[in-house]
């Protein structure tokens, strides 16, 4: 019983990182996506926030859901009060790290207001009441799936690290072979589809 | 029936706006007000000719440090240094007005190439070949790593050397810095001379790829009345401050003595434009990443080979190849090769 609740988490993990990748496999959060993966250093910082924010955010909205949207039958404000939950949280962390432990605010403070409207964060809220996992598996799920959109990010720097110092044509630069590479990479991470069932 | 969901988001909004307000004065970080008032005072471009990460951080050191002084901000210049001063409660004095300055004349020299280059389009990769794609091996490489870190537009390529726009150099040394080597100096606005070379070679190895070039002879040396000439890591330079302190009772002996020409007289640079860093003004510079302008429209033709642009003159048509406004993004490396093949034409 003991093993097979491992092997369970173990999965859950695998498969959130890998076959359904929040970025490459769901296509959320693809803004910072684009946006962030110019250098290894930002991409780490940008999803080691992302991860942070998730699981906070998915613990406060499960407990939302469950203790006051569900016992009145509000479920169509779901996205509206997790969207108001999410902004109001972010701000609130962003507060307490700054007071509390300045260090980290140091290196995730420029990308907690960024986080406040990621889709991504709003995405897994609201996929995990959809899976209808217990608190502990939603708040496992969501840090899998973060863990899975930091590993997309960084992939994703140390390409265009790389393809910075080569030769491109000219129409291609930039942002337009940084969305090719993106679908690539989606192509790629179509492999491990039916690894976990 | 509609007021269940009606109080449950106000409910929500209200609670949430309850504790962001009490978070805000309970987690409140004392802050130097002093530290806001000189990050306002700075002209904030975060060009990072002070020595520190931004005008911000300036700012902080300014206020928390006792040894940093206040008229760092080459590019706010005596006033804002005598703003800065007066709020940090040091005594600001006036910094010497600085331009950059490019050490190379080796379109008039005449220096043959010593093969073709084409890997990336960048100084610092080019400098690292054998010497670099000229048979000087201390030859501007005209591929505008200077131009690129540059972040207000005072530079451009003009018949593969890098130009300086005085009238727009804030002499924060960005350029200084970037120069793999060592030919944009910063030096005094009214200078009086100024050597246009920056050899670190000697006699005939500089003679035999240069027409111009500083033989290093060191006869300037010995021409200065008040010891101005100097000669330091293997080429002279002049020391400005005694040099204008001196003033011109010796009728620039040193240009006199230098044999090869190579010591000018320098005019001195036209004084600043005033110019305001605000991003949003509309003479803003066009953001390259998307409308990638290629070097080889510059009318390389119709600008003189040593033409220093005055203030008086319009300055001559340019087109800078990055935009400076990304200061905050990665290295634009890739836009630089936008315009590599139109540069190669050039150069043929």
């Amino acid at each position: 019983m003991e093993e097979s609740q491992v092997m369970h988490y173990f999965l859950m993990f695998i498969g959130a990182v890998f076959v359904n990748n929040i970025v490459l496999a769901q296509f959320l959060g693809q803004c910072p996506y684009i946006g962030c993966s110019k250098e290894k250093t930002v991409a780490i910082g940008m999803g080691a926030a992302v991860c942070f924010v998730c699981v906070l955010s998915t613990a406060l909205t499960w407990l939302v859901q469950k203790l006051m949207l569900d016992p009145l039958g509000l479920g169509y404000l779901q996205t509206i009060v997790f969207i108001l939950l999410i902004a109001a949280l972010v701000q609130f962390v962003e507060m307490f790290l700054k007071k509390i432990i300045p260090p980290l605010y140091k290196s995730l403070g420029i990308f907690l207001p960024l986080i406040t409207t990621n889709c991504c964060v709003l995405g897994l809220a609201i996929l995990v009441q959809r899976e209808e996992f217990g608190l502990g598996t939603a708040v496992f799920y969501s840090f899998s799936a973060s863990a899975g959109f930091m590993l997309a990010l960084i992939l994703m720097a140390g390409i265009r690290e790389r393809l910075a110092l080569c030769r491109t044509p000219r129409a291609l630069q930039g942002i337009p072979l940084g969305l090719i590479m993106a679908g690539l990479m989606s192509l790629c991470f179509m492999a491990f589809k039916g690894m976990i069932s | 029936m509609l007021t269940t969901p009606v109080l449950a988001l106000l409910g929500i909004g209200a609670g949430a706006a309850i504790l962001l307000a009490v978070a805000s004065r309970l987690l409140r970080v004392e802050e130097n007000p002093t530290i806001e008032l000189i990050a306002e005072a700075l002209p904030g471009a975060n060009c990072g000719g002070c020595g520190f990460a931004g005008c911000e951080a300036y700012a902080a050191a300014v206020v928390t440090n006792e040894d940093i002084p206040a008229n760092l901000c080459s590019v706010g210049g005596a006033e804002v240094a005598a703003r800065v001063g007066e709020l940090s409660g040091k005594v600001a004095a006036a910094g010497e007005p600085l331009v950059a300055f490019r050490r190379c004349s080796r379109v008039e020299g005449k220096v043959q190439p010593r093969f073709s280059y084409v890997g990336t389009q960048t100084c610092a990769s080019a400098a690292m070949l054998e010497g670099g794609p000229f048979m000087c091996s201390w030859a501007c490489l005209g591929l505008g790593d200077c131009v690129r870190i540059c972040p207000f537009d005072a530079m451009y390529i003009a018949d593969g050397m890098v130009e300086i726009i005085a009238s727009k150099c804030m002499s924060c040394g960005q350029c200084v810095k970037v120069c793999p080597r060592g030919i944009t100096q910063l030096i005094p606005r009214r200078a009086r001379v100024m050597i246009h070379c920056s050899t670190r070679e000697k006699l005939k190895s500089v003679s035999d790829v240069c027409e111009v070039g500083c033989i290093n002879c060191l006869k300037c040396l010995k021409a200065c009345p008040a010891e101005a000439v100097g000669y330091e890591k293997g080429r002279v330079e002049i020391n400005h401050e005694v040099c204008l302190a001196y003033g011109s009772v010796c009728a620039e002996a040193c240009v006199g003595a230098c044999l090869r020409g190579i010591m000018h007289r320098h005019a001195p640079a036209p004084a600043l434009a005033p110019v305001s860093i605000d991003p949003s003004e509309p003479d803003a510079p066009i953001d390259c990443e998307l409308y990638p302008e290629s070097p080889d429209s510059v009318p390389c033709e119709s600008v003189a080979p040593n033409a220093r642009p005055a203030s008086d003159l319009p300055a001559p048509e340019f087109t800078p190849l990055v935009s400076p406004s990304g200061k905050t993004s990665a290295p634009p490396l890739a836009e630089s090769m936008a315009g590599e093949d139109g540069r190669k034409e050039a150069e043929q």
